[in-house]
């Protein structure tokens, strides 16, 4: 799709567009059915349909209102907000004329095959903005185009002569047509062959401005509609119990006194789908209670009896898995994976004047995500209507096509609002849950679990064991870097070759490779049958603690300034080839680390009375550095202050950038203070929320100083993840030095009160 | 007079309308609103705001607090509230904050203003807190704040912070 674009060619026939702008094939009425203002008005016309298989994003009505679909499920991101303004901009459009509707999953027939009509359709992998970048901005100047070949035949000026401005397009001796006076005749106009081209960036309005959340109204007075709040009339609430162990069985029942519930329709026993790769089956065997209502059916739950049968997995514990790590990492065996070997670290090593190890531990994490597992499914003899929270609704729609044999375009998917996703909903575990269940009792059917299951049965983030050494010279120059990391990866059943694996669990390009000519990385696979997958942060975010609390090590053992170490370790600015063919720029890096270092008083970081810690890292092109300090009042810890700098390139919405930033910061450091998945004889032993306890308020620092680096020569680079890896490095290096201990165990409260 | 006597003597109406007793029930007043919860007693009242009367603002929350509603001015979890205890409370969800006029409460405006949303999700809660905070404490401290029962994976609450501070300044737009 991306070779289309490039090429700038269009497809579509004028006769096809017409008919788009009639209403007839409307791809864009899915959006429209979900239009979120209160007094959203309907839009008359539409521009575009689909240029290079992506769909259509704008429609204007004769008043001059403007819709824009957005395209990538928002799990909290701002990606609603942030990507119909990148549309906007390039439509020169009144951005309080403008409302937004979620466009769900566009999909069309192409020959029994999908064709995925808006383009890429993923929320929350921080790969949004990079794409609408690169294909939404176009959709924009499209539209703006037609915009003034309207103006130009009306006013009878070629259209060169003519320039839009907030919803105009102005005449030279001063004539104005609205867009809204412009809309039909515009919609008459034949698409170019060549697409017109984008702004040139003088000439942004809306873009590098700031805009709150485009819900924001419906979501402070209850309007704002998630997937869980959606309803069928004649729906049944389907609520499950799972097996205990994704591959154990179901040894007995008894749902007598289930059925006698008042409300309760049926009991039905799902199984996962023998061969599927995770996250497209049921995640486990369950027992699900059909009932009227959502009350009904947890009473009935609770009066299910079932004895389940372990499986293979049945002896499995978290505590053995990481002894399994431990062991590969001490023992003398190859491993799994040599992921990067730059010079000759053991050469290096021979000739060292110094040498520091330290090994570092991470627990298993679950996603913990606020909206609940949920899914509406409503099933007619040839169509499927989903309402889902999904990050990737074209992974939804494989898992409803395979379950259903409709046609591509036969399945709606609409993906309102997500009350979180965290990678979670990469999966779609519940969509096919769901979908079995609606097939098996011929009904509509809401599948809801409850957030204790979220936590049972999840593809959880493995936990991992790293162990680095890292030897200098007599000037103290780090001469090489051996790091080994074991984990269970969470590319395991899902399709993926042996060899790339490794690839969830470690970037090739972390800090130091690259910087260190001798710099060697190991990775060890840890066997086990807990689900895996997708982790917000992942896998920057188990290596950057390792990697910067090490850093941290160097720095103690040479009785140097940390920040010094860094900044030496860096070196000049300069920019580094990247084995993913990307740049680090060290330059970039630099400057982030000294602004926080800046900020919270760096210099002072013997002698302050309160522990400073920094960290930094680079993602994808990315650069974000954190400092905090924090306090010990007896075994409380005080986070006092936070700041963190990052550079992204070009921002599209700095308030966006600045909640997000401060957001993952809070989120890596209630990740780092208290959490961790544990597993015994093959069990998830943290059952409800309570045992797997969320920051809260009191334990959170009161505010996070959010330093952006404007850098609008670079395209936008994805953020949404990209505070999460230095946080908790940051913080255990502060903890550090308040306390002079140091926490190389994740979560850190725990492994700190321990140490104390 | 013996002819008005004639003229009200009762019958039956043609038209087949049997009267009926009122079904006995629980009465309650939310957002202003009277209703009557005919089902069962032991219903929360969450499911009776979501599956019932479609008020979806009140979130199934886990321990987030996005369940919590006003009742008698109190913040409380709205799934740990059976009906049997609500005869004739008067509960407030996130849906009833706003005037009839539609104006938003200081609160409600607050959030906008400092855009304390991340996913939305737990953002009625907050609300709900922030509200019977205010009221008990009309200049909350941070340590007031700590003491919120509210949680946010999203990392919402340095924004919610000064959302619930501006509120408290009385510095929200009012719109």
């Amino acid at each position: 799709m991306r070779g289309d674009i490039t090429h700038d060619k269009l497809r579509l026939s004028r006769r096809r567009f017409l008919q788009v702008l009639a209403g007839g094939a409307g791809v864009l009425m899915i959006g429209i059915r979900t239009a979120r203002a209160d007094n959203a008005p309907l839009p008359a016309a539409l521009f575009g349909d689909n240029f290079y298989d992506l769909g259509a994003f704008v429609r204007i009505d004769s008043d001059g209102n403007v819709l824009i679909g957005a395209r990538d499920p928002d799990t909290g991101t701002g990606v609603a907000t942030s990507l119909p303004r990148i549309i906007a901009d390039e439509l020169d459009a009144d951005w309080t004329r403008v409302s937004v509707v979620p466009l769900g999953l566009g999909v069309s027939d192409n020959n029994g095959q999908p064709r995925w009509t808006y383009g890429r359709q993923i929320g929350g992998t921080g790969g949004s903005i990079p794409a609408a970048w690169n294909d939404l901005r176009k959709m924009g100047a499209l539209a703006r185009w037609l915009l003034l070949q309207a103006a130009a035949r009306q006013l009878g000026v070629q259209a060169d002569r003519l320039h839009c401005e907030s919803g105009t397009v102005i005449a030279p001796d001063g004539r104005r047509l609205s867009y809204g006076s412009l809309a039909e005749s515009a919609g008459k106009i034949a698409p170019p062959d060549q697409l017109p081209p984008v702004k040139t960036p003088d000439r942004y309005r809306l873009i590098g401005q700031p805009a709150g959340d485009i819900d924001a109204r419906g979501i402070v007075t209850g309007q704002t509609q998630f997937a869980i709040d959606h309803f069928y009339g004649d729906a049944l609430v389907a609520v499950l119990v799972h097996c205990p162990w994704p591959d154990g069985s179901l040894a007995n029942i008894d749902f007598t006194d289930a059925m006698a519930v008042k409300g309760v329709v049926k009991v039905l026993m799902l199984k996962p789908e023998p061969g599927q790769a995770l996250g497209n089956t049921a995640i486990a065997p369950a027992v699900a209670v059909l009932a009227e209502d959502t009350w009904s059916a947890l009473q009935g739950r609770q009066k299910l009896k079932l004895e389940w049968k372990p499986g293979a997995s049945g002896s499995e514990s978290s505590a053995a898995l990481e002894q399994q790590g431990e062991t590969l990492l001490n023992g003398k065996t190859d491993p799994t994976m040599r992921v990067r070997n730059d010079g000759d670290v053991d050469a290096a090593g021979k000739k060292a004047a110094r040498r520091v190890q330290a090994t570092y531990y991470q627990p298993w994490l679950a996603h913990a995500v606020a909206e609940p597992m949920n899914c509406l499914v409503r099933l007619d003899k040839d169509h499927a209507s989903v309402v889902v929270p999904t990050q990737a609704p074209q992974k939804a729609w494989a898992v409803v096509q395979r379950l259903t044999g409709l046609g591509p375009d036969q399945i709606e998917i609409k993906v309102p609002r997500i009350g979180g996703g965290y990678g979670r909903r990469l999966d779609h575990d519940y969509v096919a849950e769901a979908v079995m269940l609606a097939k098996a009792v011929d009904k509509p059917v809401r599948l809801l679990w409850t957030h204790g299951q979220d936590l049972e049965h999840d593809y959880y983030c493995s936990g991992s064991v790293h162990q680095l050494s890292a030897t200098m010279d007599r000037k103290r120059q780090l001469t090489g870097w051996n790091q080994r990391m074991a984990s269970a990866s969470a590319l395991v059943r899902r399709s993926v070759p042996d060899n790339r694996l490794w690839t969830s669990e470690l970037d090739a390009d972390q800090i130091p490779a690259a910087l260190i000519p001798n710099y060697r990385s190991d990775w060890y696979a840890v066997n086990s049958s807990i689900p895996r997958g997708p982790m917000r942060g992942m896998p920057y975010l188990s290596n950057a603690f390792a990697v910067q609390s090490f850093i941290d090590e160097i720095a103690q053992s040479m009785k140097e300034d940390p920040l010094d170490t860094q900044l030496r370790l860096l070196g000049p600015a300069r920019q580094l080839s990247l084995s993913t063919g990307g740049v680090l720029d060290t330059g970039r890096l630099t400057h982030v680390l000294k602004l926080v270092a800046d900020r919270i008083g760096w210099k002072n970081w013997l002698h302050s009375v309160n522990g400073l810690g920094i960290a930094c890292w680079h993602v994808n092109g990315a650069y974000v550095a954190h400092a905090i300090e924090v306090a010990m009042q007896g075994e409380k810890l005080i986070i006092q202050r936070v700041v963190c700098a990052v550079d992204v390139g070009r921002v599209i919405n700095p308030q966006g950038l600045e909640g997000q930033i401060a957001g993952a910061t809070l989120d890596g450091l209630s990740n780092a203070l208290n959490l961790a998945i544990t597993f015994k004889d093959g069990q998830i032993q943290q059952h409800h929320p309570k045992d797997y306890p969320l920051a809260t308020m009191a334990q959170l620092p009161n505010a996070v100083e959010v330093i952006i680096v404007p850098n609008d020569d670079l395209p936008p680079a994805g953020a949404s993840f990209l505070a999460m890896p230095t946080a908790a490095p940051a913080l255990a290096n502060a903890v550090f030095r308040a306390t002079a201990v140091r926490v190389r165990r994740l979560p850190l409260m725990k492994e700190l009160l321990r140490l104390l | 007079m013996a002819l008005a006597q004639d003229l009200i003597t009762p019958a039956a109406p043609a038209s087949g309308i049997v009267p009926e007793k009122v079904r006995d029930g629980i009465d309650l007043e939310i957002n202003g609103e009277h209703y009557r919860h005919t089902g069962d007693p032991q219903m929360p009242l969450l499911w009776f705001l979501r599956d019932v009367l479609r008020l979806t603002g009140t979130k199934y929350a886990g321990e987030t607090g996005a369940d919590l509603v006003l009742l008698n001015d109190k913040a409380v979890s709205a799934i740990t509230l059976p009906m049997a205890k609500l005869a004739d409370k008067s509960v407030t969800t996130v849906e009833g904050l706003a005037a009839n006029d539609g104006g938003l409460h200081p609160v409600q405006q607050a959030f906008i203003d400092e855009d304390a949303i991340g996913c939305g999700y737990c953002t009625p809660g907050w609300l709900i807190a922030a509200v019977d905070l205010l009221k008990r404490k009309p200049h909350p401290g941070d340590d007031d704040l700590d003491q919120l029962p509210n949680l946010c994976r999203c990392g919402c609450q340095t924004r919610v912070r000064r959302a619930i501070k501006r509120a408290a300044a009385g510095k929200a737009d009012q719109v």
